[in-house]
């Protein structure tokens, strides 16, 4: 860890420009990823702009859903009486990540915006082009178990970690950002990007606008959801595989289909296609067993995580028949 | 008089103190003028340091010293022809890098975050030179180690497995396990002078790191104290003293004042030892109704390439089944790695996993039921060494053990229970440890109000020693435990053995046994009454009337001749109920029952706790834990506690501790044998047998996550 300032803002633009005057700030919230980075070395901040002060804590409804502040604690939301009456995915999600300690402590934006944990971006002594572009990928040839199926590059196959983005990625939820210049609004499955040239980047925000909350839109999956984690132990630890999956169903007609998944992309991976081919189908395991065979076309597996070419698609039918109570 | 008994669930005498967080730990000490260390690592597995430039490090604020190969003072025990040499790697002696994460650097500041920033400016230019990480591929340099009980053993003839009618013959791995306890490695030192210094540390034998630390800087062993009242955990991290202590102890020479040196988690995976990968190699030859004609075992398992380190992986074949042949081999294979350590249950707990894998898989193919297959092969004396037991009560291990998992609802046919999308098995796992007792001393002091007070320089690294001593001390003194206070954790204290090896009750419990037995002799004696005079009298009367301060004691107490007539063992039968899910390959354990015979349950409440975290060791070792290697770079990928799984709580499923709690009538004089170990040893095997009975797939590689569950 490195010596840095520290400033406590009080209002959000003060905090944006802190981080346009110095190329090397960094927005503090939970501090439960960013701290982490700064002791391994990942990151070397000249200064942390402590966003805690600033009034994004709020979770209200909305006309047309609900509105959730950026700096909302991850245990606010999931225990919010309207995320748990109207969007029950995103509480399950929530709480499938982390431990409740880390919970109360991690905001909103800091979990939409946590870096990978691959191993090779942590340790600053292994080459990773995420963590120092140019340095090669130490995954692509070495321990790549937790790594992607969907939308790599030779450049970086790391996986989102988050769980709670692969609800959000299901429940279409609007980033509302704000920026030195303007305000701007990010719908979710374009807030995140796939690695191509340029793993150093994350997302598409940039690096002095500050995200203010998260909407999610009305919708009428608060019934027939799951979200499935597999994991290498029963709770904290990351997924091998997640999926979100939420369905409108009419008796055992599917009106709608949500689907997403965690683990397997660079960026929280909607199935567009399954959700197209669910629709209309009458639910059923065979139904659900096709749908997952649809969601892993293109998929490409590395040496040591071919396993999730299997598991991927199994863990799919599960959340569809625990969302729709086939069991 | 309330009376407590040797038995008494009695609860942790220093509960309080930690969960208030008034017990001090090593890292707790705030000394007057206290610095901190903070060391670098090499980040390649072989070569020399060939430059260092500690320039920025050494004007970063703050910063007092920046030892490196190429400035630290030497320790005198390292040097060739040193009169008592210290084993091991040898710190900033010398320029070598024998392993990725070697420290090459210690910063010595006045904070520990100021030190830990001067570290990152430390830079090294290596000469790297060629290195051997991969396991399997040198699986075929492993050597048969110096050390006499690892040389290969044949009993009848060798291999004789293969000539039987039926034939298991398999592979089973084991990964590095890192012991991971909760408390980081710290230790704090300081000089008084040139030829005295204090150490608070996190050691499990502080006799042992009294005799290393005066060693290593050619000391009177008695100007060297060690403390370690408290340890938040260890495993056998703590069972030697490691080269980054010595390191402190020489930064305190050099500042001249108290240093503090903390290994973060990520060096807690390459400075403190692990339990090694290992390969073993199972042959077991048996008639058709079940009878063993040989088993073979063989065991490969990795150290590292300045130290050797050896355990016991293949002893438990040699003696836990009758067989009329029997042979293992050792070997060990020379790595770029940080040495290992025993870890709980060490080499017992690796070798039951193969043996008693293999024994399920045999019970399979024999289609006779597990407990039976060991009935029929029970032995009621050592066949390795040719002596009777102890005591051995084994078979009631099993009965327990079947009652209370429910071993009748074992299907017989694997595959073949269901409950939902989960898969459910029965798995059986034994385990033997062998009983030690070694001579320990213990001082006792009574004053007239009544108040005892015991001290021996024993540790308590988490069991409750000095609960269990406390009662034992109450039961034949019979007065209450308040009465009493235990002291341990200093080697100024009478010399106790290492807390290692399940020997503690029977070693220190023993001599707190004796020293209380000669206590009431002597006040016996002091009151007229004959010494075996068993009335009840309240001693502290004595002491008023004949107007003494207090009376005193110390004795020594130790094994006799029956270490050599007997064959002493604890054993241990652990029954696992798993749901495995069957298109994830989740693997639950749902229930676990520990059957132990381990003789006297001295306090029934620790005990159980003990059985608990053993158990939860072994389920990490069935199902999640496992250091991983990128051999590219002779560097972990997971070294740190997010990324290597050890158990949570929703991993800890029912976990049931049973005590056949029959005093050995040999050991010692309460017959009290031992648990700490063989609380895991077992365990893996009881897991990965109900796995295969839940699914019908043997996993043969620990441990058990769900991708392999699902392309097995
Ligand atoms: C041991 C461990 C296990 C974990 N397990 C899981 C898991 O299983 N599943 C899971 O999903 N997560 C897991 N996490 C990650 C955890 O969810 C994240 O660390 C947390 O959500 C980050 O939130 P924070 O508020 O602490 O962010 P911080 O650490 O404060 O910030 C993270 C990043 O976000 C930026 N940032 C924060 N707020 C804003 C904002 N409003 N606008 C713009 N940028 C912002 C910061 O500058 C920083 O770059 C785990 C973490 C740990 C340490």
């Amino acid at each position: 860890m490195n010596p840095f300032q520290y400033t406590r803002s009080s209002a959000a633009s003060g905090a944006i420009q802190s981080l346009v005057k110095e190329p090397q700030a960094h927005f503090l919230a939970g501090g439960t990823n960013l701290i982490d980075l700064i002791k391994m070395g990942v990151l070397r901040p000249e200064r942390l702009v402590d966003i805690n002060a600033l009034p994004l804590r709020g979770i209200e409804a909305i006309a047309g859903g609900l509105r959730i502040g950026a700096l909302a604690s991850n245990s606010e939301v999931a225990d919010h009486p309207l995320v748990l009456q109207d969007y029950p995915l995103l509480a399950q999600a929530i709480n499938a990540g982390a431990s409740p300690q880390l919970r109360n402590m991690a905001t909103v934006g800091g979990n939409i915006m946590q870096r990978t944990r691959c191993n090779y971006f942590f340790d600053t002594a292994m080459p990773c082009n995420k963590r120092s572009p140019g340095s090669g990928c130490g995954a692509l040839d070495g321990y790549n178990r937790m790594h992607a199926l969907f939308g790599a590059s030779e450049k970086c196959i790391a996986v989102n970690p988050s769980d709670m983005n692969v609800a959000l990625t299901a429940l279409e939820a609007v980033v509302h950002v704000k920026g030195p210049k303007r305000d701007r609004k990010i719908a979710f499955s374009d807030f995140h990007r796939l690695p191509g040239d340029h793993p150093e980047k994350d997302n598409t925000l940039e690096r002095t606008e500050l995200i203010i909350s998260v909407d999610l839109p009305a919708n009428s999956f608060n019934r027939h959801v799951h979200y499935l984690k597999v994991r290498d132990r029963t709770s904290f630890a990351f997924a091998l595989i997640s999926v979100a999956a939420a369905l409108d169903l009419e008796g055992d007609k599917i009106k709608g289909a949500r689907l997403a998944m965690g683990g397997v992309a660079h960026k929280p991976w909607r199935l567009h296609g399954a959700e197209a081919f669910l629709l209309g189908k009458t639910s059923g395991e065979d139904v659900f067993r096709q749908a997952a065979r649809i969601a892993m076309q293109g998929a490409k597996a590395y040496k040591y995580n071919q396993f999730k070419l299997t598991l991927a698609p199994n863990a799919i039918l599960q959340a569809l028949k625990t969302a729709s109570s086939l069991g | 008089m309330k009376k407590d008994k040797i038995g008494d669930p009695l609860s942790r005498i220093d509960g309080r103190l930690k969960v208030t967080g008034g017990a001090k730990y090593s890292g707790e000490y705030k000394l007057p003028g206290l610095t901190y260390g903070v060391l670098v690592s090499a980040t390649i597995p072989c070569g020399t340091v060939s430059s260092m430039d500690i320039q920025a490090a050494g004007k970063a604020p703050g910063v007092l010293a920046v030892i490196t190969p190429f400035n630290a003072p030497k320790v005198p025990g390292y040097q060739p022809g040193a009169a008592r040499p210290v084993r091991g790697l040898k710190l900033f002696n010398d320029d070598k890098v024998y392993f990725n994460g070697q420290p090459i650097a210690l910063v010595v500041a006045e904070t520990f975050e100021r030190a830990t920033y001067a570290a990152s400016l430390v830079k090294a230019t290596y000469k790297a030179e060629p290195f051997e990480t991969d396991f399997h591929k040198n699986f075929d340099k492993g050597v048969i180690p110096n050390e006499g009980r690892y040389k290969d053993y044949v009993r009848g003839e060798a291999d004789a497995y293969k000539k039987a009618p039926v034939v298991v013959e398999q592979d089973y791995m084991l990964p590095s396990e890192m012991h991971n306890p909760m408390e980081l490695h710290v230790t704090t030192a300081f000089w008084d002078g040139d030829d005295k210094v204090t150490l608070y540390t996190k050691s499990q034998g502080v006799i042992g790191s009294q005799r290393s630390i005066a060693n290593a800087f050619g000391l009177e062993v008695a100007n060297v104290q060690i403390n370690s009242r408290f340890v938040g955990g260890a495993f056998g991290s703590s069972l030697r003293t490691w080269p980054h202590e010595v390191a402190a102890v020489q930064a305190a020479r050099l500042v001249k004042r108290p240093v503090k040196l903390t290994l973060t988690r990520e060096q807690m995976f390459t400075l403190v030892g692990y339990r090694p990968l290992t390969i073993q190699r199972i042959g077991l030859g048996a008639t058709t109704d079940g009878k063993l004609m040989g088993i073979t075992h063989e065991s490969h398992s990795q150290t590292a390439v300045y130290e050797e380190f050896t355990e016991n992986a293949v002893n438990v074949s040699r003696f836990l089944y009758a067989s009329p042949n029997a042979n293992t081999r050792y070997k060990v294979v020379p790595l770029n790695v940080g040495v290992p350590t025993p870890m709980r249950g060490p080499g017992e707990a690796t070798g039951s996993f193969a043996l008693e894998s293999a024994l399920d898989e045999l019970s399979y193919k024999l289609n006779i039921d597990p407990i039976e297959l060991r009935l029929k092969n029970y032995t009621d004396m050592d066949p390795e060494r040719n002596l009777p037991w102890s005591s051995k009560f084994l078979k009631e291990c099993y009965q327990l053990g079947a009652e209370r998992i429910g071993w009748e609802k074992r299907p017989t046919k694997p595959g073949m229970q269901r409950d939902g999308d989960w898969m459910v098995g029965y798995g059986l796992g034994c385990g033997a440890f062998g009983a030690y007792r070694s001579k320990t001393q213990v001082r006792i002091k009574l004053t007239p109000d009544g108040s005892v007070n015991i001290q021996t320089a024993t540790s308590d690294i988490g069991p409750g020693t000095g609960t269990a001593m406390t009662l034992i001390a109450a039961d034949i003194l019979g007065i209450p435990a308040e009465r009493i206070s235990f002291e341990l954790g200093n080697s100024a204290f009478p010399v106790a053995p290492t807390q290692g090896g399940s020997q503690t009750v029977s070693s220190v419990g023993s001599a707190v046994h004796d020293v209380c037995i000669a206590l009431k002799q002597k006040l016996n004696t002091l009151a007229g009454l004959p010494a075996d005079n068993t009335a009840e009298i309240e001693y502290a009367t004595i002491l008023q009337r004949l107007n003494l301060p207090s009376l005193e004691l110390t004795q020594e107490s130790q094994s006799g001749e029956e270490a050599r007539k007997y064959s002493m063992y604890s054993f241990s039968a652990h029954f696992a109920q798993v749901h495995v899910h069957s298109l994830t390959g989740i693997v639950r354990v749902k229930r676990l029952v520990a059957v132990v015979d381990g003789g006297k349950i001295v306090n029934h409440k620790t005990a159980s706790s003990q059985m608990i975290g053993g158990a939860v060791g072994g389920i990490g070792m069935a199902l999640t834990e496992e250091a991983i290697f990128d051999d590219r770079f002779g560097r972990y990928v997971n070294g740190n506690l997010a990324d290597y799984h050890v158990p949570v709580n929703a991993d800890a499923p029912d976990i049931e501790a049973i005590f056949i709690d029959k005093p050995d009538p040999i050991i010692n004089p309460i017959g009290t044998k031992g648990l700490g170990e063989i609380s895991l040893i077992g365990v893996a095997a009881a897991v990965a047998n109900a796995v295969f009975n839940a699914t019908g797939k043997r996993i043969r590689d620990l441990p058990i996550t769900p991708d392999k569950v699902l392309m097995t």
